[in-house]
């Protein structure tokens, strides 16, 4: 079920068609953005707050000798200062990560990675807060770090978690997935096998806004209310309760606006417990907010695997079968913020969009001196890490068949009529039909004629690749069944309320970033009972308002919070409908639904809207038997699968044959979502994700020198593109429901992010083709596709 | 100084830096504070009628000058052009880079009544937004510079792909 025609908006008016449902629509937030009314953490300002400020370590590995704040303690604007070992005596100097590791929230025995908190300040203001670290003193024995992961598990490599009992090694977990024998087997029948050596490097989700909190701890009331950046309010509630020991009921979690989450904002930092500390401590509202070097060298960090593909295949092109090699550089501590069972995410879905005979992955996670993370940045799980090397090593065998990178895809793309399709690591996705938005793709970049223009080129020593990524994602975790994080199940509750007046208030668990649920989530339960969205208030970030939840990550929203959404107003159209009958006195069955009203079979002039019913439902008089009035419901939605997008992207791209810069020319993105909601919003999603994969696949990397030191630690250093180095997007899709969703829609909100830098990746390795070129890593930086020009390509560091 | 043609008169340490005067100060939280380092843009007010980083200012060196705001943008309930265009084209996500981009556009229409696309990526190259992709904030900037002229709905036909 495909349908590739939409006509192309062709005036910007377009997007305020004011839809009772699904279309596009103006957003609900922006009138508050557009004035400077954002609610972000650092807008919250308290009576008599207090401002908080950590003592960062300066190296990467070495053992606390001595700690002094005297003089800090001295300073007239100081309240408080708090170091690790006053931590340990209240049982709070480490807390649980998401991974079910520990993690120091000051450094109590030895520094771990460059950045780690070692003290907090709480003063009276923002600077005194910061003068007032200067006068820690603090000594420590350098130790030698461990940076490149490749070393981390020699014999004499330094062991890092000397805190863990009996640990000597840094070896943090292994894993595996699909068949070693059987992909052995296949490997031995193929014709051709092609190995190549794949690393994505290090990178940060860097958004605008960094991490923070506002705790403030009402002594009287023992109430918590924390202001915090965080993706996953409930989660982060009920942990707060295990962590501090404080009652669950006494703490409410407040996200208010955030300014870009992208997965940073997922974990619990030592920062936002700091906060509670300094506010339990000194009885006052305690203010942090981390400034940009903190943000980029402590916090949740993404990818950083070092990954050997291989591909078997028959000399037609058929492929057989995909197995790698995965070293996982995890950190200091492993904070991975993934489903229990899945300690490398969904990496499992590395098989990509094909129908293979055999997949096997075999991984090993190591500790080194850097700072913890490694599931953000838009990555859905670590599916970026999947969907770059299977489209890097599918790439890989087209340029050693010397087939039409196209061709290959297409040969070997599951067929729609296999759908739904076990994956031979076990993954069932739900519905696609990729060979139509591929050919979609193709149409609007004019591929054919991309393929000619760029013969031309390059009979005249010009260098111009077309690079090609087909993407399947696995969103919207997760089936209870299968999925947890530390133990609290990936369901999500949604509320719904409709007023007397027919107004409606929508309660969710999934939190906003910027992706614009106040919007989306109206327009899905206009869509449901026929309220305009305009009409209906959709509240989150509160968790005493709203029902509990896992949060916004890994494309969950739509697909699981959206699924709630949808069902619960249908359970209050069912309620409504009883009331009708009523209303107009013929049987439940004798009615017929139009969205926004109920009339009797047969005869339409008899009819009540969902605003006569919401009246009536309050109001004085007779109800049919069995309701109470009211016209409100919730529910939990447990998600019986993920949902599995995918899209067809491709990238050209020109090379400076004389300085190595690469230029994105053009950038064509067809996404199969599914049921689309919202184009307007999902268009931008997709834009923002292929900007990420700019950044990405040409400019940012979190690097390292070897003493441990973190040189991308400033957005000087850590390069985000601008307006200057992205192409005008083309955008297009095709929409191919999800088959058990409620409403047939899937997640998108990583969907670019995933699929656009092996895209851009293959379009530069395909413009150094002449070169002999079949591999380079990323980021492809000037100086880097210069290397490789000149046949030296080096790994990233 | 004179804050959005209000007159206001703090005294402040020598190091405060405008943006927090602006936030902490007055209440002026529409201004965002991103990087420390200038690349982002996200704190860009006026300075006697120009685009500045106010994280890069000190409060002290605006003393005598007039600074605008992003809360300085609507005059008398009416929103300026370019705030209606950020809204009309989706020019914005997470709204957190919004308030500089709106000063750092609204600035370049002042000066080029009728900017090309790429007038527009450069007049913005000094400031990052991690959500939009830019694409929709250039629209944006095209929808003002139509609607000021009067001529939005011929624009508008040929301006989208």
């Amino acid at each position: 079920m495909t349908a590739v025609s939409e006509t192309p908006v062709t005036a910007f008016e377009d997007n305020d068609q004011s839809p009772v449902g699904y279309g596009r629509m103006l957003r609900k937030e922006d009138p508050r953005f557009i004035r400077g009314k954002g609610r972000y953490i650092d807008d919250v300002q308290l009576p008599g707050m207090l401002h908080l400020a950590i003592l960062r370590a300066p190296m990467a590995h070495g053992r606390l000798v001595s700690i002094d704040t005297t003089k800090a303690a001295a300073h007239p604007k100081v309240k408080l200062v708090v170091t690790g070992a006053m931590l340990a005596e209240k049982g709070l100097a480490w807390m649980p990560t998401l991974s079910n590791d520990v993690q120091a929230v000051l450094v109590t025995d030895k520094v771990r990675f460059q950045g780690q908190e070692v003290a907090f300040v709480v003063a009276e203001d923002r600077y005194a807060a910061r003068d007032a670290l200067e006068l820690i003193d603090v000594e420590y024995d350098m130790l030698t770090p461990v940076i490149d992961v490749r070393k981390a598990l020699e014999a004499d490599a330094p062991v890092i978690r000397d805190d863990l009992e009996g640990k000597t090694d840094n070896h943090c977990f292994d894993w595996e997935t699909g068949d070693a024998a059987a992909t052995e087997a296949a490997f031995a029948q193929a014709d051709v096998v092609v190995r190549e050596d794949i690393v994505y490097p290090r990178v940060h989700p860097a958004p605008m806004e960094t991490c923070g909190a506002v705790a403030d701890y009402d002594g009287v009331d023992g109430k918590l209310t924390l202001y915090s950046t965080t993706q996953a309010p409930h989660a982060h509630r009920t942990l707060y309760a295990i962590v501090a020991g404080l009652p669950e009921h006494k703490i409410r979690v407040l996200a208010g606006d955030i300014g870009g989450g992208f997965g940073n904002k997922v974990p619990i930092y030592p920062g936002y417990v700091c906060a509670i500390v300094g506010s339990l401590l000194t009885g006052k509202p305690v203010k942090w907010v981390e400034d940009r070097s903190e943000n980029l060298t402590s916090t949740g960090f993404a990818r950083d695997y070092v990954m050997r593909g291989e591909i078997a295949a028959t000399r037609d092109g058929k492929i057989l079968a995909i197995r790698t090699n995965v070293l996982a550089d995890h950190g200091a501590f492993n904070g991975t913020a993934a489903p229990v069972k899945y300690p490398a995410g969904f990496f499992g879905v590395f098989t990509g969009s094909y129908d293979l005979q055999a997949a096997y992955c075999k991984m090993t996670a190591v500790y080194t001196n850097k700072a913890p993370g490694g599931v953000a940045y838009a990555c859905s799980f670590r599916i970026t890490e999947a969907v770059y090397l299977v489209e890097r090593i599918v790439d890989c065998l087209a340029h050693e068949l010397d087939m039409d990178p196209v061709q290959l895809r297409l040969k070997n793309f599951i067929r729609p009529e296999q759908f739904p399709y076990e994956t031979k690591t076990g993954w069932v996705y739900d519905s696609g039909e990729y060979e139509s938005t591929m050919r979609e793709a193709m149409r609007i970049a004019g591929y054919e004629e991309l393929r000619r223009e760029q013969a031309q080129k390059r009979e005249r020593g010009e260098l111009m690749g077309i690079g090609v990524a087909f993407f399947t994602e696995a969103v919207g975790a997760g089936p209870r069944k299968d999925m947890d994080i530390l133990g609290l199940g990936m369901a999500d509750g949604s509320e719904l309320r409709v007023h007397p007046t027919g107004k409606a208030v929508l309660r969710i668990s999934c939190m906003s970033q910027g992706q614009g649920h106040e919007t989306t989530f109206a327009q899905i339960v206009a869509e449901e009972i026929g309220i305009p969205p305009a009409d209906i208030q959709v509240v989150n970030g509160d968790t005493d308002q709203t029902p509990f939840g896992l949060g916004t990550y890994g494309s969950r929203s739509t697909p699981v919070s959206g699924a709630a959404a949808a069902l619960v107003a249908r359970k209050v159209r069912d309620k409504a409908r009883i009331i009708a009958s009523g209303m107009l006195e013929v049987s439940v069955a004798a009615l017929d639904w139009e969205k926004g009203a109920f009339h009797v079979k047969g005869d339409p002039s008899k009819s009540v809207t969902i605003q006569d019913i919401a009246m009536r439902a309050h109001g004085a008089g007779d109800l049919p038997e069995g309701i109470e009035g009211g016209l409100e419901a919730q529910i939990c939605y447990n998600p019986s699968n993920l949902t599995y997008p995918n899209g067809a992207y491709i990238c050209v791209v020109d090379v400076d044959a004389g300085t190595g810069r690469v230029k994105v020319r053009r950038f064509i993105a067809v996404d199969d979502c599914g049921t689309r909601i919202n184009p307007m919003i999902i268009e931008g999603q997709v834009h923002g994700g292929l900007t990420d994969g700019v950044g990405m696949a040409l400019m940012e990397i979190i690097a390292f020198d070897e003493d441990g030191n973190c040189t991308s630690g400033s957005l000087m250093d850590y390069l985000i593109p601008t307006a200057m180095e992205v192409p005008d997007w083309e955008t297009g899709f095709t929409v191919t429901p999800s088959p058990h969703h409620p409403i047939g829609a899937k997640g998108v909100g990583e969907s670019a992010t995933v699929g656009s830098p092996p895209a851009i990746v293959n379009a530069v390795v395909d413009a150094l083709k002449p070169f002999g070129i079949r591999h380079a890593d990323m980021p492809l930086t000037p100086s880097r596709v210069w290397d490789a020009m000149q046949g030296r390509p080096q790994p990233p560091i | 100084m004179t804050v959005n043609s209000d007159e206001v008169t703090r005294e402040v340490e020598g190091r405060l830096l405008l943006v927090h005067f602006l936030r902490d100060h007055l209440g002026l939280t529409g201004t965002h504070w991103g990087c420390d380092t200038s690349n982002c843009g996200a704190c860009v007010v006026w300075l006697d009628g120009e685009p500045v980083k106010s994280c890069t200012v000190l409060a002290a060196m605006a003393g005598g000058h007039e600074v605008r705001t992003v809360e300085g943008l609507e005059q008398g309930g009416e929103l300026d052009p370019i705030q209606q265009g950020f809204m009309q084209c989706h020019g914005l996500q997470c709204g957190f880079c919004t308030p500089g981009m709106l000063m750092t556009t609204r600035a370049l229409l002042d000066r080029n009544q009728n900017p090309t696309e790429a007038e527009i990526r450069e007049a913005i190259s000094g400031q990052i937004c991690r959500c939009t992709g830019y694409a929709t904030i250039v629209r944006s900037v095209q929808w003002a510079a139509a609607e000021q002229a009067g001529t939005r709905t011929t624009v508008d036909a040929g301006a989208q792909s």
